[in-house]
């Protein structure tokens, strides 16, 4: 509507003007809508993603303690963090967890994945009601599960120590989110807990695109099962398993909302994670530039992290 | 003869085969049932420990019922905090946003999906792009952004900056294609205006994109706690997530409490899920397959 008053109005200035407007516009007009279409989003997303992410990398280069102005300090921010051991231990941190998704989530939620989709399940009211039982912590809150796992984590009386407890006598108390050595494994463990159920619903997602012919013609021709798995089943899921290892690699690097409620990132720093560093840096100490450094750090590590599997995978593709 | 002679020793052998069969069937179902046992052992608790007083959430040994159905926990949640307001901030902002979201995200994929335009490609790879970005770099930014505007404690904060999601375009682009072309052309034909054919052809058809993405943004924007945390400090302005870690008291002697309101808190969620949950996995198996 508001194309054709302006249309008019032009019409109405310069007549002959107007008429080539109006036979530009007949022309062209399915080339300019979409852009009208698309000018909503990109107004949000411009204003809101693309010009912080700019703007973020600006910052990092500077130094700026709340909203004081900022002075251009060149590549210090990062030249500190390479000596910054607070740095150092929660890169090691996530990297830990990136570590337990993918050695233990991802296998996991592969085994159950095949498991559910073989003949070991052989009702299918009972394939979609595992894959649903297993859907539900994903959908819950990380707020949530974090109130949750401390009343099992609890030293004295979490529902965990209290069966260890009662089990192995009064020394298998573990001290899930007080022992330096143990609080880690603790984050991997609810984490394996939450997300493992949407990775095997990628992957059974992946297997049921499987032409089933593939697998009988294997069968007919004597390959055994672990023959079919290697061969057939895992090369075909290739993208699959590309796009659950990036994006879980790229979650465990975003982990913020566990530890920082559970753990507090400690005991001495040990559970705390590149993103809660970040918060507390930029948003406890205000510290706006260090965080912003901090920031573009999390994106070198996750993208160099990306093109890794990529490549990898990518490789794979040529034979 | 031959055939008479060979059944009755085949016979022994197809029944082991079966209970073998039988048996390793049996073994995994018991250990799947078992694991979802564990699954939902966090839940029950949870839902459990809501009904005990605080003495008995921390007494040793733990046990998995209250010794009586205690509802103070809830009664004192509904009258001590304010959790209907917090309730009701949450409802609003993620419906609020996932509305938003899902008319920018209808707007655009649709454009990106039926017309041809210069730079189609290059805008649309560009938006995927930004998916691989961990969304916290852009969180200082959009603070002192958010500062500028006078944003803090309001809703605006909550449901505008998330409102363009990347993986909201290209789920809608997916189901935008699915829409026949030469219906649209049939439209234009009979002199519908281009944005009559997005209203009168288009969304019709795309019901179930709007049912995916609604239940996908609902649940992001209802599970949001790291911007939340960032941008809101009045407690009348709390979201639940931002509320409930708050209500533990200083020193967490009000656990009790806390878990009443975090099986309220998730209750919504299961709900929707139960009800919409083919739409869910729908959306998110786009995201995995089609990518």
């Amino acid at each position: 509507m508001a194309v054709r008053s302006s249309e008019l109005a032009q019409a109405r200035l310069h007549p002959k003007q107007g008429a080539t407007f109006r036979r530009w516009w007949r022309r062209h007009r399915l080339k300019v809508i979409p852009y009208f279409y698309i000018a909503p989003f990109f107004i949000l997303f411009g204003l809101f993603l693309l010009y912080p992410v700019i703007n973020s990398f600006w910052i990092s280069f500077h130094k700026q303690q709340g909203i004081s102005t900022p002075t251009f300090v060149g590549l210090q921010n990062y030249i500190n963090l390479l000596s910054d051991p607070r740095f150092k231990q929660s890169v090691i941190n996530s990297t830990f967890y990136a570590f337990g998704s993918v050695f233990i989530q991802l296998p996991l939620a592969f085994i159950l994945a095949v498991v559910i989709h073989s003949w070991l399940v052989p009702w299918y009211n009972a394939k979609s009601g595992y894959r649903l039982a297993f859907f539900v912590p994903l959908l819950t809150s990380g707020v949530v599960v974090a109130l949750m796992f401390g009343i099992l984590y609890d030293y004295n009386s979490g529902l965990i120590n209290s069966y260890l407890v009662g089990w192995f006598g009064e020394d298998a108390k573990v001290g899930w989110v007080r022992d330096v050595r143990v609080v880690k494994w603790s984050i991997i463990i609810l984490l394996v807990w939450q997300f493992t159920g949407i990775n095997s619903l990628y992957f059974l997602a992946g297997l049921q695109n499987i032409p089933r012919e593939l697998n009988e013609a294997a069968e007919i021709d004597g390959a055994n099962w672990w023959t079919v798995m290697t061969r057939i089943t895992i090369p075909l899921l290739r993208p699959v398993i590309l796009f659950v290892m990036i994006s879980a690699i790229n979650g465990s690097y975003q982990i913020f909302t566990q530890p920082y409620l559970l753990t507090g990132g400690g005991p001495r720093d040990q559970s705390i994670s590149v993103v809660m560093y970040l918060y507390n840096t930029g948003f406890s100490y205000f510290n706006l530039g260090y965080a912003s450094a901090i920031g573009y750090t999390l994106v070198l590590i996750v993208v160099t992290l990306a093109v890794i599997n990529l490549r990898f995978f990518g490789a794979f593709r040529e034979d | 003869m031959s055939v008479q002679t060979l059944s009755p020793v085949n016979k022994p052998r197809i029944s082991v085969y079966r209970m073998r069969r039988w048996g390793w069937i049996t073994l995994t179902n018991v250990i799947l049932l078992s694991a979802v046992l564990l699954t939902a052992m966090p839940f029950l608790y949870m839902v459990s420990a809501s009904f005990k007083p605080q003495y008995e959430i921390f007494t040793f040994p733990v046990q998995l019922l209250p010794e009586t159905v205690f509802t103070d926990n809830y009664t004192k949640l509904f009258t001590e905090t304010l959790f209907w307001r917090w309730f009701f901030n949450t409802l609003f902002v993620a419906l609020a946003r996932c509305s938003l979201s899902i008319l920018l995200c209808l707007l655009a994929g649709f454009a990106f999906a039926k017309y041809e335009f210069p730079l189609k490609k290059f805008l649309f790879i560009f938006i995927l792009a930004s998916l691989t970005l961990p969304f916290e770099i852009i969180l200082v930014p959009l603070y002192k952004m958010m500062v500028l505007l006078g944003w803090l404690n309001t809703y605006w904060v909550l449901i505008v900056p998330f409102a363009a999601s990347a993986f909201g375009i290209f789920l809608a682009r997916q189901y935008c294609l699915a829409i026949p072309t030469e219906l649209m052309e049939a439209a234009r034909i009979d002199g519908s205006s281009e944005l009559g054919i997005f209203f009168r052809i288009a969304f019709p058809n795309l019901k179930p994109a709007i049912a995916v993405m609604g239940i996908i943004f609902f649940n992001g924007a209802w599970n949001d706690f790291l911007w939340p945390l960032i941008v809101l400090n009045d407690r009348l302005m709390y979201v639940l997530n931002l509320a409930l870690p708050s209500l533990r008291g200083p020193y967490g002697d009000q656990y009790g409490l806390v878990l009443a309101g975090a099986v309220l808190a998730t209750l919504p969620v299961i709900l929707i899920f139960i009800t919409m949950q083919r739409y869910f996995i729908e959306g998110l198996m786009a995201g995995a397959l089609k990518g």
